[in-house]
């Protein structure tokens, strides 16, 4: 199939805008990507015609609304082939997830003495959550090294699982660096141990399509703003007998069975997980987006963003003084970068002159950023709809910039 | 010359570039230039950590008015920095208090001054006038 990179690009409105006064070039996908007309039309279609609050009404606008909204659960169960519907959890996000997990698992599962291992290249979201659950619990948080390269060194987590570990939480594509980490191999060697595992795909669903089953994970979480979805949304995957064995999170309306003063018992999944009215509208606006997503050709995408990444790649190394932070054997299409004689925010800054967004600074793992001890990097993170050109407007760009700076 | 006085100086500087290029040329020039802060003032307590860059900023009060010394990592933020210096430094903590800063808007750099570019810069203004209340309350006991 040839890949029709003008038509995808006509499906996201804002691609054919200016910023400064040229057209934008939108390399910030791993903060959050575009959206497709599609899913921005299921917003407003909702508000316009179809609101009311779900899982209670007996009018027709309400059960409308409440399909509309199921639709979506049913539709991420397919996509991520879940066994079940109700291992689907829908969380404000991936921050969102995670603190749900800690708070939930971390409660129930994780006690004195125990251990949760992490990785070094985690976002601050999947370090925070932890290391407060793990105070609360008296447990120990450790950490899996990594080596120069930004690869997890995968011996030395291993070496770390003992009869303690209570779970692995980490990270599939690393947001920084652009790592892809062996996660199967991970799930398999911690489940042959004992030890669950979470993993964190926030930066993973913009670039392929993950089966959860094939993984067997037992938890994975993601937040849709970052596979062109509605942001206020994401999803918790949780494995039918674990979710039973996990308290709710949140008290409140519709994740009860029964309320008294004496006593309340709670709903089945997955409502368990979701108390008060959820994001109605971005629920109905990611049932939308799983359309969209279900017409890609992943394989096709795939090629296009090694393309770009490995185009990318060859043409910043030609710049002088220019590195690469996170040169992983395998890598998405994520670049972070620095460049001598020059801070990443002016860099930035100039860029952003000439209509160029992409990220600076500690991308939120200032951990990582330690680590190397640097400040932060710039970061162009590419996803299916950014082109060739592009990267070559960046590089002009980016010789100005350092003209500028030095 | 007084606060107000100043930032139209700066403004009218400004009014003469055609294009950001021009602009950010002098910013960076001017960070460039920004007289070095002592490194014994680069304390923890004058530092403002940003997300993106960060700020040390040091006021001495000398003959009534005070005397800014900063410093930046980032050099657009040190640029902007050393026109913050030329409008408020060697005036009296009352006056600085008492002046809107309206240069940064007007010579379109307003976007450095958002929470959003998270630069330290906003928390510069802030520790800016912290430093003319701390002088205020010891000249004035």
């Amino acid at each position: 199939m040839s890949f029709n990179i003008e038509a995808l690009r006509n499906e996201f409105p804002i691609l054919s805008r200016k910023v400064n006064g040229q057209p934008l070039v939108y390399f910030d996908n791993g903060a959050t990507a575009q959206k497709p007309q599609v899913m921005i039309d299921a917003l407003n279609n909702y508000y316009s015609f179809e609101n009311a609050n779900i899982h209670r009404g007996v009018h027709s606008l309400s059960q409308e609304a409440t399909t509309a909204f199921e639709a979506a659960r049913t539709k991420a169960q397919v996509y991520f082939n879940a066994a079940k519907s109700e291992e689907i959890i829908f969380t404000k996000g991936t921050t969102d997830g995670i603190n749900l997990l800690a708070g939930s698992f971390g409660r129930t599962f994780i006690n004195e003495g125990d251990e949760v291992i992490i990785s070094t290249m985690e976002h601050h979201s999947n370090i925070v959550p932890w290391q407060m659950i793990c105070d609360e619990r008296k447990a120990k948080l450790r950490i899996a090294p990594i080596n120069e390269k930004g690869e997890l060194l995968l011996d030395e987590l291993k070496a770390m699982v003992n009869e303690k570990t209570q779970l692995i939480s980490i990270v599939h594509i690393s947001n920084a660096l652009g790592t892809i980490n062996p996660v199967k191999e991970i799930i398999d060697f911690a489940h042959a141990n004992d030890v669950l595992v979470m993993i964190d795909g926030a930066q993973s669903v913009p670039h392929m399509k993950i089966d959860v089953q094939v993984w067997d994970c037992d938890f994975f979480v993601f937040s849709a703003h970052k596979m062109f979805g509605p942001t206020g949304i994401g999803i918790l995957y949780g494995k039918e007998h674990l979710l039973n064995k996990m308290p709710p999170y949140q008290g409140g309306g519709d994740m009860i069975k029964t309320v008294s003063f004496e006593r309340t018992t709670y709903n089945e999944l997955p409502h368990k997980f979701e108390a008060g009215t959820p994001n109605i509208a971005a629920g109905v606006a990611l049932n939308a987006t799983f359309d969209f997503l279900n017409k890609l050709d992943w394989k096709v995408i795939h090629t296009h963003e090694t393309e770009l990444l490995d185009y990318a790649t060859a043409e910043l190394k030609k710049i002088d003084g220019l590195r690469i932070i996170g040169e992983a054997a395998n890598k998405a299409s994520v670049i972070s970068f620095l460049v001598d004689g020059t801070h990443p925010f002016d860099v930035g800054v100039i860029l952003d002159q000439m209509g160029i967004a992409v990220r600076t600074g500690h991308h939120c793992t200032q951990p990582l950023m330690d680590w190397y001890k640097i400040p932060g990097t710039i970061r162009a993170s590419f996803a299916i709809y950014n082109t060739k050109k592009e990267v070559d407007k960046m590089i002009v760009a980016l010789n100005r910039a350092i003209k500028m700076l030095r | 010359m007084t606060i107000k006085e100043r930032q139209d100086e700066i403004i009218d500087e400004f009014s003469i570039f055609s294009d950001w290029m021009d602009k950010y040329e002098y910013i960076i020039s001017l960070g460039k230039e920004l007289p070095m802060i002592n490194e014994a003032n680069k304390t923890d307590d004058n530092i403002i950590k940003g997300c993106q860059s960060q700020v040390w900023l040091n006021g001495q009060l000398e003959n009534g008015k005070i005397l800014f010394t900063a410093d930046s990592d980032a050099i657009i933020t040190k640029g902007i920095i050393a026109l913050l210096i030329r409008v408020v430094s060697d005036q009296t903590p009352n006056e600085i208090l008492n002046n809107e800063l309206y240069f940064i808007d007007q010579i379109g750099l307003k976007e450095h001054l958002s929470p959003t570019r998270s630069n330290g810069l906003v928390s510069m203004v802030k520790k800016m006038k912290l430093f003319a209340l701390g002088y205020k309350a010891k000249t004035e006991n």
